[in-house]
């Protein structure tokens, strides 16, 4: 019997049973097609940056014409659900100790009297620490508020009026052009993972895992057969995602959709060889999904894709280098929006194509290390 | 005498531990318990027997309260299973299969947490975790992790928890289960002084052998009780129908199929060089006197077996010829030596697990490899079929070196694990389409094999089935078809009947003496010790080394005492392990 290290056959009958084995069980179908669909619905309606309905209290010292005219604008202002009115410091305090008020307004007595004589009025804004980010957000709304009025009131003083911010790329800020390209790594970053880490998990419990190694199949073999089906799932999830993005929320795309591809498949591959270390590893496919998520979660946080990577210490800077997900989404992301020249693709490209091989080396010699 | 009568039924009724009437239990379709009525008495060892799959379990876990049955009542010492749940479990321990030992835990903190759990008065608790740790032998591992235990010493310990609060009622499920026979002699002996002091202990089982130990059995099959009382009384229904062909040697695989394939004959197994066989009911002996003249051996009458009984109520075992093994053509090779090994050795750390073991398996013999739990027999086979690499020595199959030819050593091997494993989510044609493209089989011989397959084992009907959802003896045929694909020389069963009934235990064995009469080499782990009859040579693991290898005969012509002329397997399993055990001590 011819017993060569590389077998077409043998790689055709384990690729068919990969898939087959993620498709027929309903678990996997589970951990593979709902995700996905449910996180873009979350993401993309649900979870947002923006600064809505929030409350807000005023304790008014003035009573001057121009403090009626900043309360007036802060009740109609969309993101406000209610404007508390209050008539001492105390409880200023006591309703954003109590989390009921995000934000509260002191107006001192000599507001108006000080603009009147051309003066800049000055109030004074109290925040709620807790929420550190939408309560920034706050302010900046609450200050462009105020600035209008400055505007209104000394209309020749062209120094007050402030500088105008024009946002490149995203000009109107919309928090989905963010989110849901970067979206599309943590989608496939996540399936990938988990299709990978159960699949040599989900035959060690079984027991074929031992069938299959007193079989003449190779161990490139076994690694090939089980990143395929990840490799074909990931990319179409992550091309769903994409094409969501473009069609679903009109996000424009504005790069080179080969580049964004080769680098989508390049950026599985290193994953897959990160989920198959797990599964390696891991003796029942509980302690494989938890591998995965301890894993893919802190990939998703250190990544850029929440937070900028920049503001990391150096030496997590240097880190993050060596999570996928950080090319990955500089990728996608400047070729959705920015229009990303091949040279700076190639720039984060080549990176990914390193992890790959890394991730993947390892993972033939962690399943080797099984026959130790 | 009509007093008397009356005295004598209270008194049964007093003794009475466990009344069950008319318990029916299913889940889903499946009917676990059907019309079942039985008694259990106080100071007896009832078994329960049957094979897996049979109700034993969902029985015991109605008598323990924790299942109610869909109709029926369940009464334990009196107090009915449902409607005073909470005195039955003080009324009653359980051991569960896996009893719930914590594995990050030592052997003392299980102890104190199950007596915590069972809110016993701490001051007391000294005096008795003595005196159980006494009674199980484990008075020197109290530090140890439960997880480091051996099977064996995990069931003590869990029986150990179990007795903690004194039950009436000790129900045991399995508890010989992956217990080697030394470690099970330990167990029957704490359970034979539980019942002198009067406790009501239930064992259930799925070993026949065990059966014959207990005083009353109850046997189950499919969910119906088949049987009720004392095993003598079943066996003594089958007096005179159990016949040995005595020292038939090198040909008893070929008299055993003879003797299946005659109509008088209702079941048979090889009982090392001899063939046991059991006549049907009203059939006379006359056909296997004259198979024996024939063999020129002799015949002699033996005592009856619970499985015979069993066997026999269950209508007799499958044929004598294997469907499988008429289709192979004789198996080449080069050589007489299809496995061998030299000095193999394999340590995990400090702790040698194989130690210097050296062998030689003949061409179309039937070898097992037994020993106690952790004596390394696993570890042993695994290197021999390439699923570990050894640590120093080498080992062949076929001559190839498995650890420099290892796809030519692999393609050449065929392996069936404890469990079958399959894969459960493909279905049956795909597993078997999987096994044949695994071992690169063409397009044309792949399609031919399965088909070969599919007759051979009567898979046609369940092909687009998964495997999960087949009955135990297809399945076992299809984890047989699979490692079979490649038409391998050498095949490695690891526990392949474990849980098996013995009909399906039977068929399987038909096949494996079919192969062996071929020219296949088999190679066998077993805690089965009638399976070790079957065996041509069997060697004896025992703390890492190899203490015996010869015929089953010899080993037990080696265990013949004064006071056991005629010892079983199971005794020479002893005598063996024992006398290794007392030589080590001697030279430390």
């Amino acid at each position: 019997m011819p017993t060569s290290t590389f077998s077409f056959t043998r790689l055709r009958a384990q690729f068919i049973k990969e898939i087959l084995s993620v498709l027929r069980d309903p678990r996997s179908r589970m951990v593979v097609f709902v995700p996905p669909i449910l996180q873009l619905l979350v993401f993309a309606f649900a979870a947002t940056l923006e600064v809505r309905n929030v409350d807000i209290a005023v304790y008014n010292q003035d009573s001057g014409r121009w403090s009626h005219e900043l309360i007036q604008r802060l009740d109609s202002a969309d993101f406000i659900t209610r404007l508390h009115r209050i008539d001492n410091r105390r409880e200023l305090h006591t309703l954003i100790d109590r989390g009921e008020v995000i934000a509260a307004l002191a107006i001192p007595v000599d507001f108006s009297r000080r603009i009147a004589a051309g003066d800049s009025g000055i109030a004074q804004v109290l925040v709620d620490g807790r929420r550190s980010n939408s309560g920034q957000i706050t302010v900046a709304y609450l200050s462009t508020i105020a600035a209008d009025m400055g505007v209104e009131i000394v209309p020749d003083a062209q120094a007050l009026t402030p500088v105008v911010v024009r946002h490149r790329f995203n000009p109107n800020l919309i928090y989905r052009w963010f989110i849901v390209p970067g979206l599309t790594g943590i989608l496939a970053l996540f399936s990938a993972l988990l299709i990978t880490s159960l699949s040599i998990a989900r035959e060690r419990e079984l027991g074929t895992f031992d069938q299959l190694l007193v079989s003449p199949t190779s161990t490139p073999e076994i690694i090939i057969s089980k990143s395929l089906p990840a490799l074909a799932i990931g990319t179409l999830l992550g091309l769903f995602m994409i094409s969501s993005g473009v069609f679903l929320f009109g996000i424009p795309f504005t790069g080179s959709f080969i580049l964004l591809l080769v680098s989508l498949v390049l950026f599985i591959l290193s994953v897959v060889g990160i989920g198959l270390m797990i599964s390696a590893v891991s003796m029942t496919q509980q302690q494989a999904i938890l591998g995965a998520f301890a894993i893919g979660v802190p990939s998703v946080l250190m990544s850029g894709f929440a937070t900028p990577v920049e503001n990391m210490p150096v030496f997590l800077q240097w880190l993050t280098q060596a999570i996928p997900l950080t090319h990955f989404l500089i990728i996608v992301e400047g070729s959705f929006l920015k229009a990303m020249p091949p040279g700076d693709i190639l720039a984060s490209l080549w990176p990914l194509a390193v992890i790959a091989l890394v991730t993947l080396t390892m993972a033939t010699v962690f399943v080797r290390g099984r026959l130790q | 005498m009509l007093a008397c009568s009356i005295t004598e039924t209270t008194l049964q009724r007093e003794n009475t531990a466990v009344v069950i009437e008319a318990v029916d239990k299913h889940f889903g379709n499946v009917q676990a318990l059907r019309e079942l009525n039985a008694d259990i008495q106080y100071g007896r060892l009832t078994g329960l027997v049957g094979p897996d799959g049979a109700g034993k379990t969902t029985l015991m876990r109605i008598m323990t309260g924790l299942l109610a049955p869909n109709a029926g009542r369940v009464t334990v010492s009196g107090y009915d299973v449902v409607d005073d749940n909470d005195a039955i479990h003080v009324l009653t321990g359980y051991m569960p299969q896996r009893f719930g030992l914590y594995e990050d835990l030592s052997v003392m903190e299980n102890m104190q947490l199950y007596a915590q759990l069972r809110s016993m008065d701490a001051r007391y608790n000294n005096e008795l975790f003595a005196e159980l740790l006494d009674f199980t032998r484990l008075g020197s591992f109290t530090t140890r992790l439960a997880g480091k235990l051996s099977g064996g010493m995990k069931q003590k310990l869990g029986l150990a928890c179990a007795l903690m609060a004194r039950p009436r009622v000790l129900l045991l499920d399995e508890p010989g289960v992956g217990v080697d026979p030394v470690s099970r002699q330990d167990l029957w002996r704490m359970v034979q002084a539980l019942t002198d002091e009067g406790m009501a202990v239930v064992w259930s089982t799925a070993y026949l052998d065990e059966a014959e130990r207990c005083e009353s059995v109850l046997l189950l099959n499919r969910g119906q009780l088949l049987f009720e009382g004392p095993p003598q009384k079943l066996t003594a229904q089958l007096e005179g129908r159990s016949f040995r062909l005595e020292n038939v040697g090198a040909e008893r695989r070929t008299v055993l199929t003879k003797a299946l394939d005659l109509p008088c004959v209702s079941d048979g197994v090889i009982q090392g060089a001899g063939v046991r066989v059991v006549l049907r009911d009203g059939a006379q002996p006359d056909d296997i006197q004259a198979l024996a003249d024939q063999a020129q051996v002799r015949l002699t009458a033996v005592p009856a077996r619970f499985e015979d009984a069993f066997i026999d109520l269950l209508g007799g075992g499958p044929g004598g010829t294997s469907a499988l093994a008429e289709r192979l053509s004789p198996v080449e090779l080069g050589s007489d030596i299809a496995v061998s090994c030299r000095n193999l050795t394999k340590r995990f750390g400090d702790f040698t697990a194989t130690d210097n073991v050296t062998f030689d398996v003949h061409k179309g013999e039937v070898f097992g490899l037994l020993g106690p739990n952790g004596a390394g027999k696993s570890t042993t086979f695994k290197m021999l079929c390439g699923l570990l690499k050894p640590t120093s020595g080498e080992a062949q199959v076929v001559g190839h070196d498995l650890r420099r030819a290892t796809g030519a050593a692999k393609s050449r091997l065929g392996y069936m694990a404890q469990k079958f494993s399959l894969y459960g989510l493909l279905s049956v044609r795909q597993n078997l389409e999987f096994s044949a493209g695994v071992y690169q089989l063409e397009r044309s011989t792949r399609r031919e094999r399965i088909d070969e397959m599919i007759d051979t084992f009567d898979l046609a009907d369940w092909l687009s089935a998964t495997p999960d959802s087949l009955p135990l003896g297809l399945k076992q045929r299809l984890a047989l078809a699979c490692s079979l694909m490649h038409r391998p020389p050498v095949l490695f069963l690891d526990e392949p009947t474990s849980g098996v009934d013995p009909i399906t235990r039977r068929e399987f064995w038909t096949h494996i003496n079919g192969l062996a009469r071929k020219g296949v080499t088999i190679m066998v782990t077993t805690h089965f010790m009638d399976e070790a009859e079957y065996c041509d040579r069997v060697a004896m693991l025992s703390r890492a080394q190899l203490i015996a290898l010869d015929t089953p005969d010899a080993l037990k012509q080696g265990a013949a005492g004064v006071d056991n002329p005629d010892p079983t397997m199971e005794d020479a399993f002893i005598h063996l392990v024992e006398t290794a055990d007392r030589e080590m001590e001697a030279r430390a």
